[in-house]
């Protein structure tokens, strides 16, 4: 069979299980003793070498298996959930993932190398635990009914639950004919029988030996259900080749658990609990709890969805506006004819399609999430790597992004997140010194705010020093020493952005603060947003992101010149203004106007573009927007101003992109014409 | 080895017209035939370039293949037409006199084209199709659509 069309499939499910395992992971580390999240984990691995080994993937299947067998052990309370335990799980995940990218890339997955962590799974799962303080405590969780079964925690708690609500528990022995040759099916046939009449607790040999066939002709399972105990026997023996089943009712006393002793937990090096008061815990720790909860919750919510292909939804969105247009026209020939009926049924199809228009727009919008749930997995590998203690918390990660942008964003917020955990947070015994909590805060929070979303990061630390930065920019010759102390913080931290601090050599305090920031500004900055630093000495400092909705549509002011029509876009405007001509004066054979006591250069927009012109334009009144490009302002003089709206960003075309001068794309105006966008970068020198 | 003459393998091919004589594009690589229809300026551009139009929502250059190739000014009445090609996945709009006729060609019909084909450069022409008496000049598309013209007329602006 071509599994080749399975392959995206394949590589799309698998993305969403190791995203799931890595989550759970992080909130198992957590919350140690929770036996759930071990089980979602589980299911999780298991569902991954079903589709490896389909998929004939031998290398993942094999670490998967191994993964599932650890698994196995924790979910039995054999094996405790240790920091070495979590290391070795979470390194699992990574050769899974770099697994995946290679399938992704080569279509196969033999070139990673994954001996040494089976290896460390394999210790473990051969009964060494890696923490020594596992043993004695952990038996206790264990518990021996009367008929000599042996029940750890979890199975007798199920016992316990089940009983109480009226369901019956069963020992069934299940021999198998002498002459049975595939004994595995027919162990696997007798668990789906008994599967639909209840819940199968435990077994022996476990189910992974059964699979593999590591039993003689007699195997033991543990059955939860409501029917009785001849109903139950009769079931096995409808199984063909079942020599006998024994049903015997299992007891478990009813007497409930004594106070709950924290008996995994104690492998578990210093939880979240207390992490002021644990002096021993070298370990540091990852707050995720917060994030956890809002995830369990948005769990609840999630619909069912379809992937769709981002190009279908432009060829979608393109198909919308022509529609749009028609409507105008519709409307245009409903008002000349003045039918009462006609005028009716348009202005219902306008009604619905303005609808539309606000739905379809919301298709591309993808929830930031997407972008985040990446990062509490790289704060938990950079404090253990830095050796501190951060409490990273996420707010507003439903907050929604153009898909275009979140696919950007990325890259520069994993670049400001280890700037604020490498430089802006100290270590546990510096903060301690400063009479800080050990534990180190970092919050990473999105909203939205109009036609804006806000992304902004927050760290507790020490703050950036401003006399350093001050410093080191003046060595750099870009600020005037005279001028240094006058200057105000927002313009200072600001410095942090120009790309010769990314340059420095030596890693100092602030120099490290310092690198590839100008990267983050230069990608932020073609998403059409900004970034501000904000920080008080000893407080903390908080990095502030203001990014677009949505890069497709933009907000622009509509010019005319002649009998063409231009869009400005908003963001580079500052304002409008009506001169006089005989205001526009003379510099070096360059225009320029005096806009509040600053000296600004007037472009002839009709000059620029030789816009042509029938009759010749006698107005002693010049209408110019005010435009900027960073610090430099420039006015555009134009004839009309015909209003602000919202459009829709388009490519020129192929054959014209990237060549044409001051001219970045055009959008499609309500009257189905074309109308051109300046890109006033261009435009001002 | 098999001759040539014994394989007739056709082409369909959209014939048009400039000035006086005959075109013809490959169907393959056309999208659609358009009525004239308004067009945007786009300013600083070679003077071939017309502009661009709204495409069923779709930004699309067009460009006058008179100037492109010399052949005098642009004069434009009912008959002209513009013929939507696709050359990879750049789609231009070629403005023509009017569009004719679909037909099928044999390949080995093609010659190579003459020296001197009324001024216009040898390297846009495939070959002239023999037809009954007719002269088919057949288009090299990806020649035509090249932007070399543009990207140096932008590097000198800059």
């Amino acid at each position: 069979m071509d599994m080749n069309q399975y392959l995206d499939m394949f590589i799309e499910e698998s993305k969403e299980h190791l995203q799931a395992i890595n989550e759970n992971l992080l909130a198992l580390e957590q919350s140690p003793q929770s036996l759930d999240i071990v089980n979602v984990v589980f299911r999780s691995a298991h569902t991954l070498k079903g589709m490896a080994a389909t998929m004939g993937f031998e290398k993942m299947t094999h670490l998967t298996h191994e993964m599932e067998n650890g698994l196995d052990l924790m979910r039995n309370g054999i094996l405790a959930v240790s920091g070495d335990v979590m290391d070795v799980l979470f390194s699992c995940v990574d050769i899974l993932e770099g697994q995946l990218n290679q399938i992704i890339e080569a279509g196969n997955d033999s070139a990673s190398d994954i001996e040494v962590t089976v290896d460390k799974l394999k210790a473990l799962v051969t009964g060494k635990p890696a923490s020594s303080s596992v043993s004695d405590e952990e038996v206790s969780g264990i518990e021996v009914t009367e008929d000599g079964l042996i029940f750890n925690e979890y199975e007798s708690t199920i016992l316990r639950q089940s009983q109480e609500s009226g369901f019956s528990a069963y020992k069934i022995m299940v021999t198998l004919n002498e002459k049975c040759i595939m004994r595995a099916a027919r162990a696997y046939m007798v668990f789906d029988a008994y599967e639909r009449t209840g819940e199968i607790i435990k077994s022996d040999p476990s189910v992974e030996d059964l699979e593999e066939e590591k039993f003689e002709k007699d195997f033991m399972i543990v059955l939860v259900t409501k029917k009785d105990q001849e109903t139950v026997r009769s079931i096995g023996m409808n199984v063909s080749e079942v020599a006998d089943v024994i049903v015997t009712q299992v007891k478990v006393e009813q007497q409930p658990e004594p106070v709950k002793t924290s008996k995994v937990e104690v492998a578990a090096s210093a939880p979240s609990v207390a992490p002021a008061v644990s002096s021993k815990a070298a370990a540091p720790v990852v707050d995720l709890k917060a994030q956890a909860a809002a995830q369990d919750q948005k769990k609840m919510q999630i619909g069912k969805s379809v992937r769709v292909d981002i190009d279908r939804l432009d060829v979608l969105i393109n198909l919308f506006s022509e529609l749009v247009i028609d409507r105008t026209r519709l409307e245009q020939i409903a008002k000349d004819i003045g039918n009462g009926d006609l005028i009716e049924t348009v202005e219902h199809m306008s009604r619905i399609s303005t609808d539309l228009q606000n739905l379809v727009m919301t298709i591309r919008m993808v929830p930031v999430d997407t972008v985040f749930n990446r990062f509490p997995r790289m704060i938990r590998d950079l404090a253990r790597e830095l050796g501190k203690k951060v409490d990273f918390v996420i707010r507003g990660q439903d907050t929604e992004l153009d898909r275009t942008v979140i696919d950007e964003i990325g890259d520069p917020l994993v670049h400001l997140l280890r700037n604020s955990i490498d430089h802006g947070l100290e270590l546990p015994a510096a903060r301690r010194a400063n009479g800080k909590n050990e534990t180190g805060r970092v919050e990473l929070v999105a909203f939205q705010s109009g036609n804006h979303v806000f992304i902004e990061i927050t760290d507790d630390g020490n703050g950036i020093d401003r006399d350093g930065v001050l410093k080191k920019a003046i060595d750099k010759g870009l600020v005037d020493p005279s001028s240094a102390d006058s200057m105000p913080d927002m313009q200072v931290f600001d410095l942090l952005f120009h790309s010769g601090f990314s340059t420095a050599e030596k890693i100092s305090d602030i120099s490290g603060r310092g690198v590839g920031l100008d990267v983050v500004k230069t990608k932020i900055e073609s998403l059409g947003g900004r970034v501000v630093v904000q920080s008080t000495p000893g407080q903390g400092t908080k990095f502030s992101i203001q990014l677009p909705l949505t890069l497709s549509i933009i907000q622009a002011m509509l010019v005319q010149i002649a009998d063409e029509k231009y869009a400005i876009p908003l963001s580079s405007i500052i304002e409008t203004a009506i001169i006089k001509k005989s205001d526009i004066k003379r510099v070096h054979r360059q225009d320029v106007i005096d806009f509040r006591g600053k000296v600004v250069p007037l472009l002839d927009l009709e000059n620029t573009f030789s816009v042509p012109r029938d009759e010749e334009n006698r107005q002693d009144e010049v209408n110019v927007v005010i435009v900027r490009k960073g610090e430099k302002m420039a006015a555009l003089s134009v004839d009309f101003f015909i209003g602000q709206q919202e459009v829709v960003l388009k490519s020129l075309g192929k054959y014209l992109t990237g060549t044409v001068f001051a001219i970045s794309g055009a959008t499609i105006l309500g009257d189905g014409q074309v109308a051109l966008i300046m890109d006033c970068n261009a435009l001002i020198q | 080895m098999l001759e040539r003459k014994d394989i007739v393998e056709e082409i369909k091919v959209i014939v048009f017209s400039l000035v006086d004589e005959e075109y013809g594009v490959e169907v393959a690589q056309v999208r659609s035939i358009e009525k004239m229809q308004n067009i945007t300026r786009v300013p600083r551009t070679p003077d071939f370039v017309i502009g661009v139009i709204n495409l069923r929502g779709v930004v699309t250059p067009v460009i006058d293949l008179k100037t492109r190739f010399s052949l005098g000014q642009a004069d434009y009445t009912e008959s002209t037409r513009i013929i939507i090609v696709a050359v990879e996945d750049m789609e231009v709009g070629l403005i023509v006199d009017a569009a004719n006729d679909v037909i099928d060609i044999p390949i080995n019909s093609i010659e190579q084209p003459p020296a001197v084909v009324g001024g216009i450069k040898a390297s846009y022409l495939r070959g002239v199709a023999k037809l009954d008496g007719r002269l088919l000049v057949m288009l090299n598309l990806d020649k035509v659509l090249s932007n070399e013209e543009i990207q140096a007329m932008s590097a000198m602006e800059r």
